[in-house]
C-alpha cells in the first residue's frame, strides 16, 4: 500500500505524528505491510495462566473464548463486529466464542490502521474495513498456523495433514480433533511467528463469515441500556463541568463577571479557557445553571463578522468569475481549451448551506490528571484516538504512553467525534481543579459550538462538440477549506488540497476527456469539520443536477445519458441499470416524479432514484420511495452495508428537506432540534437498497447513500414540475418561490 | 427530599426539586441507559415511563414524580426479554444505539395501549423520537414484529 492520508484527518499529518510519537519512524518510512504489525505475540508475563496469544491481535483461553482486538471506533457502522469477523474467518474460529475488545494499548505500530501512512487510529472516511481488511486476515491466518504447528508438534504429524473446523484442529487420517481452547492449555506462541503470504489466505469460496451476515455483537447491549457511551462514564470522586464557549472561533474571554454564577449552590470553580469559560461543580445541573449566569466579553476575531447568507452570495459571484483561479483538485486534458472549442456550453449554478452533524450524544469527555500532572486518564468515545493522544500529550507536555484512553461506544460520529476540543477542555479543567472532571455539552452548546459541513457555491460548465459528445467539464467549488481549518486548529500547516471539500468533484464515473475541478478557497472564520458524505454530497448535487439539465435540453432520458457517459465504467453501469429496474424507471406515475443520481467515493460506487411529489400550495416535498444500489467491492457484511446505505439516505434527507446552519455576526442562530430540524420518522420514504458485491477489494460503505439523495430528489422535483432547485435545503418557502406559487 | 419508585425500588433523594428527572436518574442513581439528547423534550432520547406512561425525563422536574413509579430501560424487563427488545435484536435495529433506549420505551408505551398498531399509528406515535443514524424503517419493522410475536 502507498501513502493514503485520510482526507478527513489532515490533523494527522506526518509532522504532527512524529512530533508527538518519536520512535515510530519505522512504521512511517516502511510501506505498510500487515506482517510488520503481526510480528510479535503478547509476552508471556502479560498473560494470565491458560491464555494463548498467537499474535498481538488475539488471545485464546482454555475455555475456548477468543478475544480479538477491534481497533476501530464503533459508532453504529458495525466494525466492532466486522473487523473481528474478518480475523475469525481466517483463524477458522467458532464465532459464538469470539469476544471483541478495544485495543489494550493505543499503539499504532501494533493496532493502527495500515491504510494510513502513519497507521493512525482514526475511524472516518469509511476507512476501517478498507484499511484493516488485509491485516486482520493475515493476523487470523497466522494465528491459525500457530495453532496447527503446535498440534503438529504435539501429535508428531506433519502440519500439512492438519485442517480446521471452527475452533477445532482436525487430523483426518487418525480421526483426531482438538479444540482451540485445549490447544491454549499447552501451546506457546513461537519466538518467531510464521510468515503468511497471499497464497496462505482463504479463497472466497471458503469464507465462513466474510460475505455472510452476522448479528452485530453489541446490539444486545443497545436494547437494555447497558452499552456505555462516553457520557455514561462514572469515575470515583468526579465533579461536573460546563463550558461557556466563545460564540465564534478565536474569541478569547476578556472580562468575566462571575458574581451570579458563583452564587449557584454546588459551584466550586470558574476557570478561564483559551476560547471559553469553564464552570466546575458538584452536579451537572449546578454547572449548567451557573454557566448561563456568566457574563463574558470576548475578544474580536475574523469569525465574529461572518454572515453566512451574505457570504454565500459572494461565493456565488466568485464562482461565476472565471478570472479567479482555484486550486486544481483534478485536471484531465485541457478543460479550458476544450470549452473554448465547444459548440454548445451548458452552465449551472448551485448552492448548499452549512450543516450540523447533530449526533445524538452531545460532545463530552471525562478526564483525571495525576497530581504531578505527568499522566492522565480519559473516558470518551472518539473517532480519533491518535489525534487525541497527540493533542493531549502536547497540551500537558507528557509522553503519549502516560495517557490512558478508555474508548467507549460513540453516540453518533459522522465526523464530529474526530475533533478533540472537548477532551482538551476536560483535561484543562481536571488539571485546574485537581479532580476527575466530567465535561458535558448541552445540545445548545453542541449546535452553537458545532463544526460544520461547509457551505458551498458551485459553478459548472459542460461543453459539447459538434458530434454531440461531452468533451469538457469544469467544476468550480467556492468554499472554505475544511483541511485548512482542521490543520490550523491543530497547529500544523494547511495542506494545499482540501480533499474533504473536493471529493467527488472529478466524477470518475464519467470519463470525460477534458476535466477540471478546482477549489476556490475563501476564508470566513467558521468552525468546520469533515461530515458524513464529505464533498461527494454537495459535488454530486451540483454535477448530477447539471447532467439532468443537459438531458432535458437535449431530449435525453437521464439514465440513458448517464449510461452513455459512463461507457467503460461497467460497475457504474451495473448500478444504473439496477436502480432503473428497481424503480421501474420508465413507468409514469401521476403526480410523482423520478430523479436519479450517482456518486463515486474512494472506489465505492452508488446510484439512487427518488420518487417525489410536491405540494404546490405549501412547497413541501414528499419523498415516497428511494431505490439505491451500492458497489463497495466485496461486501464483508452485506446486511450491514445495506443498513449503512439506508441510514445514510435517511441522514441526508434532512439535509435536503430542511437542515441548515445560519451564522450572523459570527453567531450560530440555530440552537437545538427545535430549529435544526433533522429527518424524523414521518419523513422517511420506503427505501430499497441493493448491495452489489463484487470481487474487488472491500472499500468503504458507511456514508454512500448521502451523496445520491440531494441530486436525485432535486432531479425528481425538476422532472415533475419543470423547475430546477439550485439551493439546499429544499425548504418549503424556497420551493414555493421557485414554483412561482 | 423527593421520594419515588424507580424500577420497583423506592428511592429518597435530597436533590433540588426542579432538577430534571433525567439527571437524577443518570448521575445520582447511575441509571445511564436513559440518554440526554436535547434537554427540551424535542428528541425523545430520555424517554421513561411514569406510572406506565411515556414521558420525557429531561423536561420533568423530579418533584413531579413524587410518590410515582418510574420505569427506565433498565427496568423494562428483568433480563432484556421484553418483546420489543427481542424484536429490536431480531431486526438488528440499533446502529450507534444512543437513541434506542428512548425509542424502545416510547414503543412500549404504544404497544401497552394498542397491541396491533397500524403503520400510520406507529409513525404518529414515534415521530417525536429522533434517530440520527436513520434506523426508522427498522424501528417500524421491530414494532410490527413485537406486535405480531408478542
Amino acid at each position: 500500500m502507498t501513502e493514503r492520508i485520510d482526507p478527513r484527518t489532515t490533523d494527522l499529518s506526518r509532522r504532527d505524528f512524529l512530533g508527538a510519537a518519536a520512535g515510530l519512524t519505522l512504521a512511517l518510512t516502511v510501506a505498510p505491510d500487515p506482517l510488520a504489525l503481526i510480528g510479535e505475540g503478547l509476552s508471556g508475563e502479560a498473560l494470565a495462566d491458560g491464555l494463548l496469544s498467537p499474535n498481538v491481535w488475539l488471545t485464546i483461553a482454555t475455555d475456548g473464548t477468543i478475544t480479538i482486538v477491534s481497533p476501530a471506533a464503533e459508532m453504529g457502522q458495525g466494525t466492532f463486529t466486522t473487523l473481528p469477523a474478518v480475523l475469525a474467518d481466517e483463524l477458522d474460529a467458532d464465532w459464538t466464542r469470539v469476544k471483541p475488545v478495544f485495543p489494550p494499548e493505543w499503539n499504532e505500530k501494533k493496532f493502527g490502521n495500515p491504510g494510513y501512512d502513519n497507521y493512525a487510529f482514526q475511524t472516518s472516511a469509511s476507512f476501517a474495513v478498507r484499511g484493516y481488511f488485509k491485516a486482520m486476515r493475515v493476523a487470523g491466518a497466522q494465528a491459525r498456523r500457530v495453532l496447527i504447528n503446535a498440534v503438529a508438534a504435539k501429535w508428531g504429524v506433519p502440519a500439512q495433514e492438519l485442517s480446521t473446523d471452527p475452533s477445532v484442529v482436525v487430523h483426518k487420517a487418525t480421526n483426531r480433533r482438538i479444540s482451540y481452547g485445549e490447544i491454549a492449555g499447552f501451546a506457546k506462541a513461537p519466538a518467531e511467528l510464521p510468515k503468511i503470504e497471499d497464497k496462505d489466505l482463504k479463497t472466497a469460496a471458503s469464507f465462513r463469515y466474510i460475505g455472510k451476515d452476522l448479528p452485530r455483537v453489541e446490539v444486545p447491549l443497545k436494547v437494555t441500556g447497558a452499552a456505555k457511551y462516553g457520557i455514561d462514564a462514572q469515575v470515583p470522586g468526579m465533579v461536573y463541568a460546563a463550558v461557556l464557549q466563545s460564540p465564534y472561533p478565536g474569541g478569547r474571554p476578556e472580562t468575566v463577571d462571575e458574581t451570579r454564577a458563583r452564587q449557584v449552590k454546588g459551584v466550586t470553580d470558574i476557570v478561564k479557557l483559551p476560547e471559553g469559560v469553564g464552570v466546575v461543580g458538584t452536579s451537572f445541573e449546578a454547572t449548567q445553571a451557573a454557566k448561563n449566569l456568566l457574563k463574558v466579553s470576548w475578544s474580536d476575531a475574523p469569525g465574529a463578522h461572518h454572515d453566512s447568507e451574505k457570504a454565500l452570495e459572494e461565493f456565488a459571484a466568485i464562482g461565476r468569475d472565471n478570472s479567479r483561479d482555484g486550486v486544481p483538485y483534478e485536471s484531465v486534458g485541457d478543460a479550458k481549451a476544450a470549452m473554448r472549442g465547444a459548440v454548445k456550453v451548458y452552465r449551472g449554478e448551485y448552492r448548499t448551506r452549512y450543516l450540523y452533524h447533530a449526533q445524538m450524544e452531545p460532545m463530552n469527555a471525562t478526564a483525571a490528571v495525576s497530581p504531578d500532572g505527568k499522566s492522565v486518564e480519559i473516558w470518551t468515545g472518539t473517532q480519533g484516538p491518535t489525534s487525541l493522544h497527540n493533542q493531549v500529550a502536547r497540551l500537558l507536555g507528557i509522553e503519549r504512553t502516560s495517557i490512558t484512553l478508555h474508548q467507549h461506544f460513540l453516540g453518533g460520529g459522522y465526523g464530529r467525534r474526530s475533533q478533540q476540543e472537548v477532551v482538551i477542555d476536560a483535561v484543562r479543567l481536571a488539571k485546574a481543579v485537581g479532580k476527575p472532571v466530567k465535561l458535558i455539552w448541552t445540545r445548545e452548546d453542541d449546535v452553537r459550538g458545532g463544526k460544520f459541513r461547509p457551505m458551498t457555491a458551485h459553478h459548472i460548465e459542460a461543453g459539447f462538440d459538434a458530434s454531440g459528445k461531452l468533451v469538457a467539464w469544469h467544476h468550480r467549488v467556492v468554499a472554505e477549506s475544511v483541511a485548512a481549518y482542521t490543520s490550523i486548529a491543530n497547529g500544523t500547516p494547511p495542506p494545499p488540497l482540501d480533499r474533504v471539500v473536493m471529493k467527488g468533484s472529478p466524477i470518475p464515473q464519467y470519463p470525460i476527456p477534458n476535466k477540471l475541478a478546482e477549489h476556490v478557497i475563501e476564508t470566513r472564520g467558521a468552525r468546520l469539520a469533515a461530515f458524513r458524505g464529505v464533498g461527494n454530497a454537495y459535488n454530486a448535487f451540483a454535477a448530477e443536477s447539471l447532467l439532468d439539465e443537459i438531458a432535458k435540453d437535449r431530449g435525453l432520458d437521464p439514465i440513458a445519458l448517464r449510461l452513455t457517459l459512463s461507457e467503460g465504467q461497467p460497475r457504474m453501469q451495473t448500478l444504473l441499470r439496477a436502480v432503473a429496474e428497481m424503480s421501474d424507471w420508465t413507468r409514469r406515475r401521476d403526480g410523482r416524479g423520478l430523479g436519479v443520481g450517482t456518486m463515486v467515493k474512494d472506489d465505492t460506487l452508488a446510484a439512487g432514484v427518488a420518487e417525489v411529489s410536491v405540494d404546490r400550495a405549501t412547497g413541501k416535498i414528499k419523498v415516497h420511495n428511494f431505490w439505491a444500489a451500492i458497489d463497495a467491492g466485496l461486501a464483508v457484511q452485506p446486511r450491514n452495508v445495506a443498513a449503512q446505505t439506508e441510514g445514510s439516505i435517511v441522514y441526508a434527507l434532512g439535509h435536503v428537506l430542511r437542515e441548515k446552519i445560519t451564522i450572523r455576526n459570527g453567531r450560530v442562530l440555530e440552537s437545538n432540534y427545535s430549529d435544526y430540524e433533522v429527518t424524523r420518522m414521518s419523513d422517511v420514504p420506503n427505501i430499497e437498497v441493493k448491495v452489489v458485491s463484487t470481487d474487488n477489494p472491500p472499500t468503504g460503505a458507511g456514508e454512500d447513500g448521502v451523496p445520491v439523495v440531494a441530486c436525485a430528489v432535486g432531479n425528481a422535483v425538476a422532472a415533475l414540475t419543470g423547475v430546477r432547485l439550485r439551493e439546499l435545503p429544499f425548504a418549503p418557502e424556497r420551493v414555493r418561490g421557485a414554483l412561482g406559487a | 427530599m423527593v421520594a419515588f419508585t424507580v424500577n420497583g425500588v423506592r428511592r429518597e433523594l435530597g436533590v433540588e426539586p426542579n432538577t430534571p428527572l433525567l439527571w437524577v436518574l443518570r448521575e445520582h442513581l447511575k441509571l445511564t441507559g436513559t440518554k440526554f439528547g436535547c434537554g427540551i423534550a424535542s428528541c425523545g432520547a430520555c424517554t421513561v415511563h411514569i406510572d406506565g406512561q411515556a414521558a420525557r425525563s429531561c423536561a420533568t422536574p423530579v418533584s413531579m414524580v413524587e410518590g410515582k413509579s418510574v420505569t427506565t430501560i433498565e427496568g423494562l424487563s428483568p433480563d432484556g426479554s421484553h418483546p420489543l427488545q427481542k424484536a429490536w435484536i431480531a431486526e438488528q435495529v440499533p446502529q450507534c444505539g444512543y437513541c434506542q433506549s428512548g425509542q424502545i420505551m416510547q414503543a412500549a408505551d404504544l404497544l401497552a395501549r394498542n397491541k396491533t398498531p397500524s403503520r400510520e399509528q406507529i409513525v404518529e406515535h414515534m415521530d417525536g423520537n429522533i434517530c440520527r443514524c436513520g434506523t426508522y424503517l427498522k424501528i417500524i419493522s421491530a414494532i410490527q414484529r413485537a406486535s405480531r410475536e408478542g
